[in-house]
């Protein structure tokens, strides 16, 4: 998996924001479309496109998306 | 592994009760941003829901919908053997609620009545064990009620889980007869405990402090009676178990989605059903929904389910598959033929 693929599977998740505001760097829940619901669809995300298991602690204990793809990438064999 | 095959025992009637009074998730503006009102509703696919009165508990509505599926069948009181109530809302901590039902219901007194305590999973093992009893010699018809009344113990002011829960009672009567086998698989993984969960019990005392709001995660405002949801970890688990819970009873039973008719999810929450859809990659199987009129109603929303949107239409023969889920962590799914039941319309408290 690399990464650029991940921000923009990530960034599909959003409706209102310009998806060149995220990048790997960005702090996620500082973006102001971020809400619980949308960490949901992260989860869904990351079910259906790495076949991966992700709990709330991981997103939870998650700043930047790159912290959220070093999980992924940590758990795809 | 749980996997239980029934021959020869199937529901023959099934009825659902709900409060009068409806709540609307677009007042929800003391809670939720109102420019966020209209999105929470879409993604949780929750419009209106109903709540029971201060006064009105999860037996009462089962009571009323027992009553009219009584009614609707024929039913004697005399000719039920066992009753079971499922609720994790009794109306008492002892006795058990489903004893009340047995005399309010004028059954006689040789009725074999005991409650079963689960989760949003709690239809499908309760029904397991309808069918087991129903099964046995010297059984002949197994009354399961099965109901639920969360807004008595979910904050309002709790916006992860007030959004959500609705009320209902619900009635399924399973007897003996001329059906195609039954294929329950269930599961449990008590170390998700703390997902969904009300700390207070007999591990945790209740005390003076126990009935104190406080602010707890995003502001959310609950008591240690109040039950608490992990919204993100509780999506994980039903995401990773529902669908290959439904694919490993349909692997067990020799069958493919394509062979059933209808397909009933635990009505959590609209957005999770309609991953699992994705997920199975259904076409041609029905999925009926009741979630924007009633909510989550916990264990009852499989029954509730069926009788809102069923109803009328289970006569002759029809393959269903139920799938439920919830705090334990408890999940499970069935496979069985429907004969000829009778569904009675969704009726009101």
């Amino acid at each position: 998996m690399n990464l650029d693929q991940f921000i923009e599977n990530f960034v599909d998740l959003f409706d209102e924001t310009d998806p060149d505001t995220i990048q790997a760097t960005t702090h996620f829940k500082e973006v102001e479309e971020w809400s619980s619901l949308v960490a949901l669809s992260v989860i869904a995300m990351i079910d259906e496109e790495y076949d991966v298991e992700f709990r709330g602690d991981d997103i939870r204990s998650s700043n930047t998306v790159e912290d959220l793809y070093n999980i992924v990438k940590s758990r795809v064999e | 592994m749980a996997k239980i095959t029934f021959h020869g025992v199937g529901i023959k009637a099934m009825s659902a009760c709900v409060p009068h009074d409806v709540y609307y998730n677009k007042d929800l503006g003391y809670l939720i941003p109102e420019d966020e009102i209209e999105k929470v509703i879409d993604n949780i696919g929750i419009v209106e829901r109903r709540i029971a009165a201060p006064d009105v508990t999860a037996s009462d509505l089962c009571y009323k919908a027992a009553c009219q599926l009584m009614a609707d069948n024929d039913i004697a009181p005399e000719s039920i053997d066992v009753l079971l109530f499922m609720s994790q809302t009794p109306d008492y901590r002892i006795p058990a609620t489903s004893c009340l039902l047995q005399h309010r219901l004028g059954l006689p007194r040789e009725t074999m009545c005991f409650d079963i305590s689960l989760g949003c999973s709690g239809y499908l093992f309760a029904l397991s064990t309808a069918f087991a009893y129903a099964s046995m010699e010297g059984i002949n018809r197994v009354l399961l009620l099965d109901g639920e009344t969360f807004s008595k113990i979910v904050n309002r002011r709790d916006k992860v889980d007030w959004p959500l829960y609705g009320d209902a009672g619900t009635a399924t009567l399973v007897e003996r007869g001329d059906y195609g086998d039954s294929t329950f698989m269930l599961n449990t993984d008590g170390s998700g405990e703390n997902t969904l969960k009300i700390n207070a019990g007999m591990r945790n005392p209740i005390t003076p402090e126990s009935c104190v709001e406080r602010e707890c995660e995003d502001g959310n405002i609950r008591n240690e009676l109040e039950v608490f949801m992990d919204g993100m970890d509780v999506f994980n688990f039903a995401i990773s178990k529902v669908p290959k819970s439904i694919k490993q009873v349909l692997k067990e039973t020799d069958k493919t989605i394509d062979d059933v008719d209808y397909l009933i999810f635990h009505q959590a929450n609209r957005f999770m059903m309609d991953f699992f859809v994705k997920k199975l990659k259904i076409t041609s199987t029905q999925v009926p929904y009741c979630i924007h009129k009633y909510g989550n109603t916990s264990s009852a929303s499989i029954p509730l389910t069926i009788a809102s949107e069923l109803a009328g239409k289970l006569e002759g023969k029809h393959s269903l598959m139920m799938s439920g889920f919830g705090a334990g962590l408890s999940w499970g799914s069935a496979f069985m033929q429907m004969n000829d039941c009778k569904v009675s319309p969704v009726i009101e408290y």
